[in-house]
Order: structure tokens, then sequence, then C-alpha cells
């Protein structure tokens, strides 16, 4: 069984980010840029289930600039087989990546596809269900855990006040949460051994995917400084002043 | 020697600076507690690469230039210096005497071994001697019932003893001192031949974590092929040429542990409020983070100018031995610093900079204290002037 892991340069979750000045966009200029972190943890299950038998590839995929051939060469020196590079310099919407996504998925025949679950640049959340909708599969959303046995994974999913099981039959669609692995460093003798593996570049044109956006950003905010709070003496006054608020 | 691939190697760089944040400062405390690394972390910097860091790739390393294992390695000192210190031998010391003088027999067995994470120990220092070899008391002499070689004496201050399976043993092969100290030899002596002891670590004032211990060699037999390049008399040249590298190893330590504990004492000082507002504000104590940055900063260039002056093969004897006087000296003003900007909580173990103040006194010491290398700078510079004049 193939997996396909989709994997997004994005800004590091180090970095704080900061808007510009005009209000269009985050200031990438010089911004240390990496692997999405949901990504990384969908790479890492995809390896274990690979390392358990479970699996006999991993693809990683990134659709985007140039540069992100570092993202997937981090993929490759974790362990992925190979790699593909979908390049484009525009700004990729959810859609148009997961109508990508099913294009490859039709010439590679995965069993599993893995994702983060959201990207941490524009936080869509929403690739892995469109890719799950267009090829007609079903989808593990969320997961905390992912066991495959014959022609079925069953998903731990995390939702609002526990954790839902789900049984899909294979090919299905998975996305991680964060609490479902802990990704692996690359080392580096696996960094040398990587640069040897197959990466190859193609076009959205190839697999006849229009990218141009269908969204428009009106204007980016800086989130509002939180204001100091009040102290209270005691629990009367609190109660007190949140009567006073409306909220008890 | 070029190196690895500059790109592949940013992307390591990457991911160790990763795992030094994520994994290795966090486990800081169980180190130091414990007075040990984890195996299961020691595993890891096994798996990560970091024991054949200057390994050629033939030989199953990474084959690093000089530059660009100084940064590795100062970008490991960020952490706790124990982790450094685990690896610090086999890549700086063992490694580099390999390279200067190892047969090719010794390079196919010996450098997969320490790649593959087989730790190193170095013993040259001894209860009666340091850098003066002439006084050296440990000797070896020629098996009379073969082609090896029987040892007997005692290393000190051997770190990584206890966790040893090899050490690069200098002992004299003749009875007199001879000039540019032809008396001493080197030996690759697998700790565990009959004869060799370890004593028991001894305490220090830092670096939790990390140990060093005596090495005591009672009529070990080591076969002929022991002998470091097959030659007699040249061990001490062998190590004094690692001991460039290894003074580059402190000197890039240093460096790093000092932006740690600068980047410690900045977050401090932003957060810590006197007369309502944070003490960060006040001149007195910028002045301090400046001078810190000030001399962080010129340790760093004197790291890259002499770690690209060695990868173009000078020799920089002289430039070494500065860079590492520079940086440990530079590394004691800073957390010395350190301790004074968190006042009080400076005094106290809770805090990190009491830490940081012990942890680097040692780098001043190790690896030639500041007076012998002022010496041996200064001997250069005399010798220099005296041939030009």
């Amino acid at each position: 069984m193939k997996i396909l892991v989709p994997v997004k340069r994005v800004i590091d979750y180090n970095v704080k980010p900061r808007v510009k000045a005009d209000g269009t966009g985050v200031d990438l200029a010089n911004v240390k840029m990496s692997m999405n972190p949901f990504d990384e943890i969908a790479v890492e299950e995809a390896l274990r289930l690979r390392e358990k038998g479970a699996a006999t590839e991993v693809i990683a995929v990134s659709v985007g600039p140039a540069k992100a051939t570092e993202t997937l060469r981090t993929a490759l020196a974790m362990g992925a087989d190979r790699a593909i590079l979908v390049q484009t310099d525009d700004e990729v919407e959810p859609l148009a990546v997961a109508k990508i996504l099913k294009a490859i998925a039709d010439a590679e025949a995965p069993g599993l596809v893995i994702l983060g679950k959201q990207a941490i640049d524009d936080d869509s959340n929403q690739t892995g269900q469109m890719l799950a909708a267009l090829m007609g599969r079903p989808q593990g959303t969320f997961a905390n855990e992912v066991t495959v046995e014959g022609d079925s994974v069953t998903v731990k999913r995390e939702i609002d006040g526990g954790l839902e099981t789900v049984k899909l039959s294979l090919p299905a669609i998975v996305t991680t949460d964060l609490r479902l692995n802990e990704p692996r460093y690359a080392s580096l003798p696996n960094i040398m051994k990587a640069k040897s593996k197959p990466l190859d570049t193609k076009s959205p044109a190839d697999y006849g995917v229009d990218t141009a956006p269908r969204l428009k950003t009106v204007k980016v905010n800086e989130p509002p400084v939180r204001q100091a709070g009040i102290k209270v003496a005691d629990v009367d006054e609190l109660v007190g002043k949140l009567k006073a608020l409306g909220i008890a | 020697m070029s190196g690895m691939d500059p790109e592949l190697f940013e992307q390591f760089i990457d991911q160790l600076e990763r795992y030094v944040r994520e994994r290795l400062i966090p486990a800081e405390r169980e180190v130091i507690e414990a007075d040990r690394i984890p195996d299961e972390i020691v595993q890891e910097m096994r798996d990560m690469g970091l024991f054949g860091l200057t390994v050629p790739e033939e030989y199953g390393g990474a084959g690093l230039s000089t530059s660009q294992y100084a940064r590795v390695v100062k970008t490991m000192a960020y952490a706790a210096p124990a982790y450094r210190s685990i690896f610090s031998i086999n890549v700086g010391m063992f490694n580099s005497a390999i390279k200067n003088g190892g047969t090719e027999a010794q390079k196919a067995e010996w450098w997969p071994r320490v790649a593959a994470g087989e730790i190193a120990c170095f013993g040259l220092t001894e209860p009666g001697s340091g850098s003066d070899s002439a006084a050296m008391a440990t000797t070896a002499r020629p098996d009379p019932d073969g082609n090896g070689w029987i040892l007997n004496g005692t290393k000190r201050y051997i770190t990584n003893a206890p966790h040893a399976a090899v050490g690069l043993i200098m002992a004299r092969t003749e009875k007199e001192a001879l000039p540019k100290n032809a008396h001493v030899s080197a030996f690759i002596v697998p700790m565990d031949t009959p004869g060799v002891t370890v004593g028991s670590p001894d305490h220090k004032m830092g670096q939790s974590g990390s140990h060093i211990a005596d090495v005591i060699l009672e009529d070990v037999h080591v076969p002929g092929e022991a002998l470091l390049g097959g030659e007699t008399g040249k061990g001490f040249v062998f190590a004094m040429k690692s001991l460039d590298n290894g003074r580059i190893s402190v000197g890039a330590a240093a460096t790093g542990y000092a932006r740690r504990a600068l980047d410690s004492a900045l977050r401090y000082a932003t957060e810590r409020k006197a007369f309502g507002e944070p003490i960060a504000n006040f001149q007195l104590i910028q002045q301090m983070l400046a001078e810190s940055e000030t001399e962080i900063y010129a340790a760093e260039c004197m790291m890259t100018d002499v770690t690209l002056r060695a990868d173009r093969g000078e020799n920089i004897l002289r430039k070494a031995a500065a860079f590492k006087v520079f940086a440990s000296e530079m590394c004691g003003r800073v957390v010395d610093r350190v301790v004074q900007i968190y006042g009080g909580a400076g005094y106290l173990a809770e805090y990190d900079a009491e830490r940081f103040f012990r942890d680097a006194r040692i780098y001043r010491i190790y690896e030639g204290t500041t007076q012998i290398l002022q010496l041996q700078i200064a001997k250069h510079m005399l010798r220099d002037f005296a041939a030009q004049a």
C-alpha cells in the first residue's frame, strides 16, 4: 500500500508573524519557513505505518513555490521514499490543492492520504475534507490514533468532549491532530541519504488544474493587544462585576 | 576539505536547533539532577549522527568541514554542556588524531565504530604532568613475547572515561625526554583490554552529566597495530595537532553557551520589574546586555575566520589558541554579567544563571588553560619576529 502525504511550506511556528504595513498580508520577507507542524505529524504517521509493515511506500507531495523543495527534502530526510513538487507561485487555496491531490491520487492509487488537519498559516482546515469529497472516499479527520487492519483503517478522532472512533474502508483520507504522534528529527545520515531520493517537479497544468485564487483577502490586521484586567477583592465583588457586565 | 553540501548542512542545523530547543533543553534539569544523560537521549544523539560529524563519508561519518563542525558544536552548546561533552572527544580529538596520524587499517577499524557512536576518550594529562609532556610517567615498552606493547601508568581528568569504548593513550616510549617530544607515542587502547581500570567519576563544580575520571593502566598488553600511525615518537605531534581541533570545539562551545546565558538574561530583564518597570529599561542593565552581545559577536567572527582558515589548510595553531582564549574568557565575563542581571535570583539554584556561571568556568581551563595558550601565542609571535629580524 502506498501512502500519500501532502506537506506545506509555512512560516515557522516559532516566528512571531508581523502584518505588512499596508494590511495586505503577513510579511514573509526574510522569515524562517518550515514544514507545517501538522504535516510533520502526517509524515511521521505514514513512516510508522510503513515501519509496521502496513505500507510499502511513502510519497510526499507539496504544492507551492520552488522553495517548497526544501520542505520535501525534509520529508525525504525524515524517511519518505520519494517526493513530488507541484510548482506554482500562486497563493494556492484549499480547493485547488485538493484538485491537484485528487489527480495525483488517481495516478498513484494510494491506500491512504494522510494530511495535516490544517496549515498554521491560513488555518483553513479544508483540504482533507475537500479531497475526500472529490475522491468520493471516506475521511477520518482530527486523528488521535490510526490503525490499519486489512482493507480498513480505524481512526480515533478528537472531537469536543472526547474521542470518536470511526472505521473507514480503504482507500481513505486521514487528517492529523496534534496528539497523534511526536515527529522524529531528520538525522544527519538520513539527510545525506535523502539527497539521492527521487523528487519530481510538475506544474498544476500537468494535472489540468487552474490555481487562480477564488478568494480575495480584503484586509489583514494584527490581533488586538490584550487589555489589562482588573483585580477584585472577593467573590462577592467578582459576581457583582459579572452581573454588571450581564454575564452572570 | 570541502565538507558537506552547504544546503544539506543548513537543513541539518535547522533540525539540530529544533532538537536542542524541543528535546535537549527541556531534559536539562533531569540531566543535572541525575548527573547523567538519559540513555535514550545518548542513543538519539547517535542516530542524529553527532558522534561521526568529522569522520569522512566513506567511513560512515558526515565528513563535515571544520567550519561546519564548529557550527554544530556551537548549536549544541546552547543546551547544557554535558550534551556536547559526550560526543566532543570523538569528533574533536580522537577522529582528528586518527586523521592526522592513523594508518589506513586504523581508519578502517576505528572510524566506522566511533561514527556509529562508540565513545572515545583521550589520555594525555597525568597526576604529575599536563601540557609539559617531558614529565609524562606513563610508559609503553615493547612486549618481549611479541610485536606489541605493554602500557603502565595513570591518566587523570579524562573526559568520558566512564563511558568510553576506546581511549587514545599517550605514553613515553623513550626513557629520556627528547626534543619535539619524540619520547611520546600514542596508542589506541580498547577500554575493555585487561589491565585498564577507570576510577570513580570526580565531583566537579559544574557541567553535571558529563564525567571525568582517572584511567589506570597496569601491564596493559596491546598489539603492534595499536600504535597510532605505526611509528613511535609521533604521539605528541598528533595530539597537539588534534588539540587545535579541540580548542576550536571548546571555543565554539563557550560561544554557544554565552549566547544561551545572554538570551536567558535578556528574557529575565524584560520580565523582572523594579521601581515599577522592567529592569531592561535601566541603562546600566542595558550596558551589560550590549557588552555581552558585542563580545559574543566578536567570538563568532573569530570562529568563522579560524575555521575557514583551517578548511583552507592553513596552520591555525596560534589563531585556534587565540579563539579559545578569547571565547572562554568572554563566556566567563558574560555569565558573570548574567548573574548580576538576575540579581538575587542569580545566586539561587532554582534559576539558571548560577548554573551558567559554574558550567562556564572550566572553559578557561581545559584543552589548555588561558595562561598556557597565551605562552604559546607569545612564543610563536616572538619566534616569527626573530625569524624576520
